[in-house]
């Protein structure tokens, strides 16, 4: 990049916050996904709201292509810049500006952590419910950008239950503000709702309106082993037919379970066909209630086994299991790609016989556990991505699953967006019409094509 | 660009390591380095896709690369929370093995570990000159802390307050031992460690004295040679071959059922590091990893093999713990020391973080002083808000370099080993 435009980012920014050099740049190359990396001609760390305000504009009179990232642990490219672009930074924009108990809602700029907003939140008595997986690193403007869910998807909704409002910069370098801090608000195009899972693509997030709430006065874990997923899956649709809406309701499969208990030696039936976490929350007289109620149903099933926890160490056991699954699966192969694709709750067991099919027909490792509650399914499928003719299946296997998880009425992603890893998918889910309609609004707000290019709509 | 070709086919060698990293990130919550700065290249995944780069050939800036590597304390702390179990301080260790072997130790360093830590006679008579005049370049600035800082400008030593060398180090007080098992039926040799011998002696001298009390039989050789931490660190691996062996030659004299040290960071040396990284003559190995596999703490020989059982407060005061990082991350000795602090009488109280790490680093300090003082003072501030007016930890270099921090906050808190407040309390048992 030429040096009288690195000047003019020094100027707005500070020269400590350019980076220009090449490990610099390459070590913003690449985020989680196991794809390819590209590095950008430069990364800025903007550190107050005016600066990222010119930092947009400035990007966009030189028609430099602008890739935000906040803890790049995006798992579907969301967050690879595009060949000669520019990284924009959200990590020196972490200040959580309000939390407001009174009005239950609080105000953040984009970088703050999740783990450290949630946090802040419970010392206030009240609670943040989005949990996603990478967590104790992700950041909130990330998690809105990509809708990040997490394993309290079921109960309490997924990131977009809580945006009330984004303030947002449009290319010229204009703010955008959208929602309220009110409970109701119906003034003008819902536009927030608009930024929610844009990927970067239509604005730069200034700040965010998040809705906290009360937390849950008790809560009650248990774990149910079954002799097939099928039994499993059945079980979930009792539950949530008996009117019950678990706070948490988690399904691993056998390999996930023989791997996590290789791991951990905690215990777990390696035998078992599936395995069921389940979490109840509320008052305590309906958590009693729900409890027994969830215990009966799933003895009912054919539970081969049933553990309650009766204190927090057992619950901590249960909850360990399922915070194993990803790290113990990991560790069995070089690399490890890890879907989400989502069908409707019913079509569970249909879904995990469709991945056992994908995993014997390309004859690849794939460990399953997930969101059962939710229908969101982890496939994880281990491999080593220096194997050229393994990952050619690799390759096809994910195909599949896609195509399966699409044919089943679900959809390609639950929560770790579409990025550039599934952008070519984008029009078996949807179809021409909608995807160009998606490119029509985007030539109008961003007419030079410089916000995360290539990402979502391709 | 040979040349450039050439250092990557040394990185392919860590490819088999290296590809395990999934480019999580998770490591961003754990490391200090990153908390301070932020910056990708300052955190573990941002190293690994650094090396990855090298090895591929996609970077052309090895001298970038080494300069990211070195800012690193080595703490293992990524390493003790990656989820997909990377080998990291292996990779780190090795990666700056082969940018020394490319870019030559400098200057300064070969002195330092070819010419005087390969020579311990040298090194002894070096520090003991050291002792007699450093009094004309510095001045006391915390009596009860016992730091000093620099008479004059000296933009090595900056602004620090530092433990000054010992008048007489322990191999001076205590020349040599070989007293025979006593009522404990165990003996063990007495591994001392630099840090100790030259500037905290009455670490040394307090757990001889425990050990003596306890009945167990010490093996302190005539000559001791540094672990090797620091040279393998900066990459010179054949420095550390060298200590090791000489290390391995004198201990191996006689027989022992233990070896212990009062050092987290030669504990740790010893116990992963010897096995793992020495390449010298392969005839050591068996007596090398014999060694490893007989080396433990202080306290947790005290806790686990002779039994040592918390008591009653008996007055030593309110004392909070600071986990090292080399016994914590590698070797998971988190319990031990605290349950030695409450047999000695203490009043316990956790502070915040106790387990992250102080900021020392070995040389990152010297490299990097300014971050080393960030991640420091949040140790000092998290000691001060604990309400103890003891600082104890297991480690000497941690030692120094919290002084350094408390006594620039002028915080009135005591710094001490473990071993030192256990010590006291026999004595104060008469």
């Amino acid at each position: 990049m030429n040096t009288a435009i690195l000047k003019e980012f020094a100027a707005i920014v500070g020269n400590e916050n350019v980076m220009a050099s090449e490990t610099d740049r390459h070590a913003y190359s690449y985020d989680a996904a196991v794809l390819d990396s590209v590095m950008p001609a430069l990364v800025v760390r903007p550190e107050n709201s005016e600066a990222l305000g010119k930092t947009v504009k400035l990007c966009n009179d030189h028609g430099l292509p602008l890739t935000v990232r906040g803890a790049g642990t995006n798992l579907s490219g969301g967050t690879i810049p595009h060949p000669g672009g520019v990284v924009v930074l959200t990590n020196g924009l972490n200040r959580i500006l309000e939390i407001n108990a009174e009005d239950m809602y609080a105000v953040v700029e984009p970088g703050v952590v999740t783990a450290r907003f949630a946090g802040e939140v419970a010392a206030h008595g009240l609670f943040y419910p989005p949990d996603p997986g990478s967590q104790a690193v992700s950041t909130l403007g990330g998690n809105v950008a990509e809708n990040a869910g997490g394993l309290r998807g079921l109960k309490y909704g997924v990131t977009k239950d809580y945006v009330m409002g984004v303030d947002f910069w449009d290319v010229g370098g204009n703010l955008i503000k959208t929602g309220s801090r009110t409970v109701k608000c119906v003034s003008g195009y819902n536009l927030a709702g608009l930024m929610v899972a844009s990927e970067g693509t239509l604005g730069v997030f200034d700040r965010i309106i998040l809705k906290i709430i009360p937390p849950p006065k008790a809560s009650r874990s248990m774990m149910a082993t079954f002799a097939s997923m099928q039994a499993a899956s059945e079980t979930v649709a009792a539950i949530i037919a008996a009117k019950i809406v678990p706070a948490t309701l988690e399904i691993m499969d056998n390999f996930t379970i023989r791997t996590v208990e290789n791991f951990r030696h905690a215990g777990l039936p390696k035998d078992a066909a599936a395995m069921l976490l389940i979490e109840v929350d509320g008052h305590p007289a309906q958590v009693a209630e729900e409890a027994e109620l969830v215990e009966r149903i799933c003895k009912e099933h054919g539970a081969s086994e049933l553990k309650v926890a009766r204190d927090a160490a057992e619950r901590d056991a249960v909850w360990q299991a399922r915070r194993d699954a990803l790290p113990a699966l990991a560790k069995l192969r070089p690399t490890c790609v890890l879907e989400d694709a989502t069908v409707p709750r019913s079509k569970i067991p249909a879904m995990i016989k469709a991945l056992d099919d994908i995993s014997k027909k390309f004859q690849l490792t794939i460990g399953t556990f997930g969101h059962a509650g939710d229908g969101n399914l982890h496939p994880t499928i281990l491999t080593d991505r220096r194997n050229e003719q393994e990952w050619q299946r690799v390759e096809k296997a994910v195909d599949e699953i896609f195509n399966r998880a699409l044919e089943l009425g679900g959809t390609l992603s639950g929560e770790h967006g579409i990025g550039l890893a599934k952008a070519k998918y984008m029009v078996l889910e949807t179809n021409r019409g909608t995807l160009d309609y998606c490119r029509r609004m985007k030539s109008v707000l961003d007419p030079k094509g410089i916000l995360n290019p290539g990402k979502i709509i391709g | 660009m040979a040349d450039l070709h050439q250092l990557a086919q040394m990185f392919r060698e860590l490819d088999d390591q290296l590809v395990s990293c999934m480019r999580c990130g998770m490591c961003q919550a754990v490391c200090p380095v990153f908390a301070q700065t932020g910056r990708e290249t300052d955190v573990t995944r941002g190293k690994l896709a650094l090396l990855d780069g090298l090895a591929r050939e996609m970077l052309t800036d090895a001298a970038g690369v080494n300069d990211k590597l070195n800012r690193c304390l080595l703490c293992g702390t990524c390493q003790a929370n990656c989820p997909s179990g990377v080998k990291i301080m292996d990779i780190f260790l090795k990666a700056r093995a082969i940018m020394t072997g490319y870019f030559g130790l400098s200057r300064t360093k070969k002195a330092i570990f070819r010419g005087m830590l390969a020579n311990p006679r040298l090194f002894n008579a070096l520090t003991g000159m050291g002792a007699t005049f450093q009094g004309l370049f510095t001045k006391k600035v915390d009596d009860m802390l016992g730091s000093s800082c620099a008479r004059f400008n000296a933009p090595l030593v900056a602004d620090r307050h530092f433990n000054t060398l010992a008048a007489t180090p322990l191999h001076k007080l205590v020349q040599e031992l070989n007293t025979p098992a006593g009522a404990s039926g165990i003996k063990v040799g007495f591994f001392t460690g630099c840090v100790i011998d030259k500037i905290f002696p009455q670490v040394g001298q307090a757990a001889l004295k425990v050990l003596e009390q306890k009945g167990v039989g010490v093996f302190l050789p005539a000559q001791q040679a540094c672990c090797g931490i620091p040279a393998l660190s900066s990459g010179d691996g054949q420095t550390f071959d060298k200590l090791v062996a000489m290390n391995v030659q004198w201990f191996t004299a006689n027989e022992f059922d233990y070896l212990l040290t009062s050092c987290a960071t030669c504990t740790s040396t010893i116990k992963e590091l010897w096995p793992r990284m020495f390449k010298g003559d392969p005839a050591l190995a068996a007596a090398i990893k014999e060694l490893a596999d007989k080396t433990m703490d202080i306290s947790q020989f005290l806790v686990d093999v002779l039994g040592v059982k918390e008591a009653p407060a008996a007055g030593c005061g309110k004392v909070t713990y600071h986990d090292p990082c080399h016994l914590k991350n590698g070797l998971g000795i988190t319990a031990q020391p605290r349950t030695l602090i409450k047999a000695a009488g203490c009043v316990y109280t956790e502070m915040r973080e106790a387990g992250a790490c102080c900021g020392c680093g070995g040389s990152f300090n010297v490299a990097h002083y300014d971050l080393s003082k960030k991640i420091g003072s949040r140790k000092a501030e998290n000691i001060m808000d604990s309400g103890a007016d003891t600082l104890a930890t297991s480690c000497p270099a941690c030692m120094l370099h919290i002084t350094d921090m408390l006594s620039h906050k002028k915080a009135g808190i005591k710094v001490k080993h473990v071993i030192e407040l256990y010590a006291d309390s026999m004595k104060n048992q008469g």
